[in-house]
């Protein structure tokens, strides 16, 4: 067992700690507070190799592993949440599918540009009726020939306001049900293709979620990622390497709200003293970096066991349901300890809280990692 | 290096000879053993055999000089049957023979580390006292030197393997007017003349481990017993402690494990409304909850024990320690749970265990003062 960083590892921290700290943290209030898009960002972000962490150079990816993309992920949420989704979207929920299931040409007409961060990716799988249970999903692939003709409406889809790809589930045969699901990666300028307004939320403000729209939309069958009937697997599996993904942003998020607040209790001066000599301040700040340390131990232990086992879905869900609530925890403190400035906007802690709030909800809410762990254990032994 | 969750083949060899051992001779008699408040003398000695008595001693004093995370899974391992037996090892391993180990002369760690580390010879740690638990500085019992001699004279109270033990780590104040500065550290056989220990303590749990008061009546010992400098005892004492936390965490982890583990087999076979009750949400969410910070919780453990070389070793054990004891506690809480009334009733292993978490929160530093351990690392930075 080891649990230093490699040398390679702590360059890239050191590298992405840098561009966070330079370009991603100065607009991050901003766009915060307008909602705006940060494309911009995204871009600079695609040329230090983010948008495609862990894809092979020779696919435009940065060809680093799990835990070097967990690394990059945390650095840039510890900032910037919205940004911290926006690249993990790109790179878990769209890359990594590409990279496991597409033929070469696929690669290379999507994968490739997708990973260099020269277009954006989106993943539309839940739907108004079919969250949790996405097996339950309307959206309907009809055959026509060597297309298929997609109708539906997807809800939720972080990037999806700038997105230039996108990957849909739609059913092939609503009899076979979850079987009967298949995915497509589809350009977002297809005829039929229409976005939503952007959908204001109470945090991760900034990170293009939207509503999707297919009317009729005609796409080649050569878009089809994987069989006919392979889709909810391939998104079962996506999502299991989206988890550590967001485990990682929740990281990212509680360790920024934490920072804040040791530096805060040092200067804030009440009855005489900071209020950092106070036991109960104390109690909060160990709380904190007790939970975060365990938290980015189990982001790591999930990240090596997607490097290194067939079979990981445990310990991503073990980490994105402990690191969540650790987020939820920690960002709560945070604010707690700067009293009423925590609740104003001039502060970045009020920001964290609420960006925290939607690590325990989307990538499979709290509750169904809870279902996922328990199935494991029950099935071992 | 890079990150790295496994444990290496000799570690995993070690888990399964010490869990081997503590089915098969440990487990027979430990509700017999837990009434009758029995110190089980054989066992011990046989655990004295294995090497599991001076893993953290050089093979060349007769120890196995096993690494700390080696040490941590034996200690999880025999915790895991019998947290009793556990503290026992722990005490011995970590508080006497590791500061003798670290502190002591070269003629003094021959006399007394063989015997120990081959169990022929049972260690303790007299630190605490009647009116000083968490303030150890406010000691009272005194040492003075007379001729070639010390003479103690002093009272401590809730000594681990006080019977049993013959050689002991004792904490005095050599120099009133110094403070904390004026404690120094001694070995204290227990046939010294002028020591006695009290009858011992019926306690909520760990009734298989022996704890009692030690009384120093003039309790005379040569000089050569003194570890380290004179009035270096505080630092000693702090220094072990910070060392021990990684043998009481791994105490909690291994009681978490089986407290997940009787869980998961009582869900499984307990039918109610039809189904095991398995079946239901609430008692899946807890069983999650269980595996998540058992998770946690070893990680942790393993990672401070990794960590020891390095600046933020003492934080990391803290964090170890209190996490995975309050973790511990919360699963033993709700595997009683799970069990219902059956959980009540000393039949089941629950019981029994649910008496035995209470005290790691407490011993070797409570969750509180480990708290503000952590807090004046984060604030001394």
């Amino acid at each position: 067992m080891e649990i230093e960083l490699s040398e390679e590892q702590e360059l890239l921290r050191e590298t992405v700690r840098r561009f966070a700290r330079e370009v991603v943290a100065p607009r991050a209030k901003q766009i915060d507070a307008s909602g705006e898009f940060p494309l911009a960002t995204f871009r600079q972000a695609a040329e230090l190799g983010l948008a495609g962490v862990c894809v092979p150079e020779e696919l435009g990816g940065a060809g680093m592993e799990m835990i070097a993309y967990c690394v990059a992920i945390e650095e840039i949420s510890k900032v910037c949440a919205s940004t911290g989704v926006i690249l993990s979207v790109n790179n878990s929920l769209v890359c990594d599918p590409l990279l496991r299931f597409a033929n070469d040409e696929q690669k290379r007409q999507f994968l490739a540009p997708l990973a260099a961060g020269a277009k954006l990716g989106c993943f539309a799988l839940t739907e108004p009726e079919a969250g949790s249970d996405a097996a339950a999903l309307r959206s309907r692939a009809r055959r026509d020939g060597d297309r298929y003709v997609l109708d539906g409406d997807k809800v939720f889809i972080t990037n999806g306001t700038h997105a230039d790809v996108a990957l849909v589930f739609a059913s092939t045969d609503p009899e076979k049900k979850h079987r009967g699901i298949s995915c497509f990666v589809v350009p977002c300028d297809t005829p039929g293709f229409r976005r939503g307004e952007h959908e204001y939320k109470l945090g991760v403000q900034a990170s293009g979620t939207t509503q999707l729209f297919f009317d009729a939309m005609s796409v080649p069958a050569a878009w089809r990622l994987g069989e006919e009937g392979a889709g909810f697997k391939i998104a079962m599996s996506t999502l299991d390497g989206g988890r550590i993904g967001i485990a990682a942003q929740a990281v990212g998020i509680a360790q920024g709200a934490f920072e804040a607040a040791l530096a805060y209790a040092q200067e804030r001066q009440q009855f005489g003293q900071p209020i950092s000599k106070f036991q109960a301040i104390q109690f909060y700040l160990a709380d904190m970096a007790m939970e975060l340390d365990a938290a980015r131990l189990l982001v790591y232990k999930a990240a090596w066991a997607k490097e290194t086992q067939k079979r990981y879905s445990l310990e991503a869900a073990q980490a994105k349901l402990f690191a969540s609530e650790m987020a939820q925890r920690v960002t709560n403190k945070a604010l707690q300890i700067h009293g009423g400035y925590g609740y104003t906007r001039e502060y970045d802690v009020e920001r964290f809280f609420r960006d925290a709030r939607i690590t325990e909800i989307y990538e499979g809410t709290s509750e169904i990692q809870k279902l996922v762990i328990a199935d494991w254990i029950l099935k071992a032994g | 290096m890079a990150i790295d969750f496994s444990l290496s083949d000799e570690q995993e060899l070690l888990r399964q000879e010490v869990r081997r051992f503590a089915e098969e001779r440990i487990r027979p008699g430990l509700r017999e053993r837990d009434r009758a408040h029995e110190f089980p003398a054989g066992l011990v000695a046989e655990m004295g055999e294995l090497g599991l008595l001076g893993m953290l001693v050089p093979e060349e004093l007769g120890g196995t000089g096993h690494d700390p995370l080696s040490y941590c899974v034996a200690v999880e391992e025999v915790s895991r049957v019998c947290p009793s037996l556990g503290v026992t090892m722990s005490v011995t391993n970590s508080v006497c023979c590791w500061p003798i180990v670290r502190y002591g002369s070269a003629e003094l760690q021959r006399r007394v580390l063989p015997e120990l580390a081959a169990g022929r010879a049972i260690g303790g740690f007299c630190l605490t006292e009647p009116s000083s638990g968490s303030d150890a500085g406010a000691m009272r019992s005194v040492a003075r030197r007379e001729g070639s001699d010390w003479v103690l004279d002093g009272e401590k109270a809730w000594i681990t393997n006080a019977g049993p033990g013959r050689y002991f780590v004792a904490l005095a104040k050599t120099d009133l007017a110094a403070g904390k500065r004026g404690i120094s550290a001694f070995v204290v056989p227990a046939d010294a003349p002028g020591f006695r220990v009290g009858t011992g303590e019926e306690k909520l749990g760990l009734r298989a481990s022996n704890t009692a008061a030690v009384y120093f009546d003039g309790c005379r010992i040569p000089a050569a017993n003194l570890l380290g400098e004179e009035g270096q005892g505080f630092k000693i004492a702090l220094a072990t402690l910070d060392h021990s936390r990684l043998g009481i965490a791994a105490q909690s982890v291994g009681i978490h494990q089986r407290a997940l583990e009787l869980a998961t087999d009582y869900a499984r076979e307990r039918i109610q409304f039809g189904v095991p009750i398995a079946e239901h949400q609430a008692v899946r969410f807890m069983l999650a909850r269980m595996a998540t910070e058992l998770a946690a919780a070893r990680a942790l453990t393993y990672a401070a024990a990794l960590a020891e070389h390095r600046s933020d070793a003492g934080r990391l054990a803290a964090e170890a320690k209190a996490y995975a004891s309050e973790a511990a506690n919360r699963a033993c809480r709700d595997a009683l749970q799970i069990h219902g009334g059956n959980g009540f009733c000393e039949e089941y292993e629950i019981a029994r265990l649910y008496r035995d978490v209470r005290v790691t929160t407490i011993y070797e530093g409570t969750s509180e003062m480990q708290r503000l351990v952590i807090a004046r690392q984060l604030l001394a930075r």
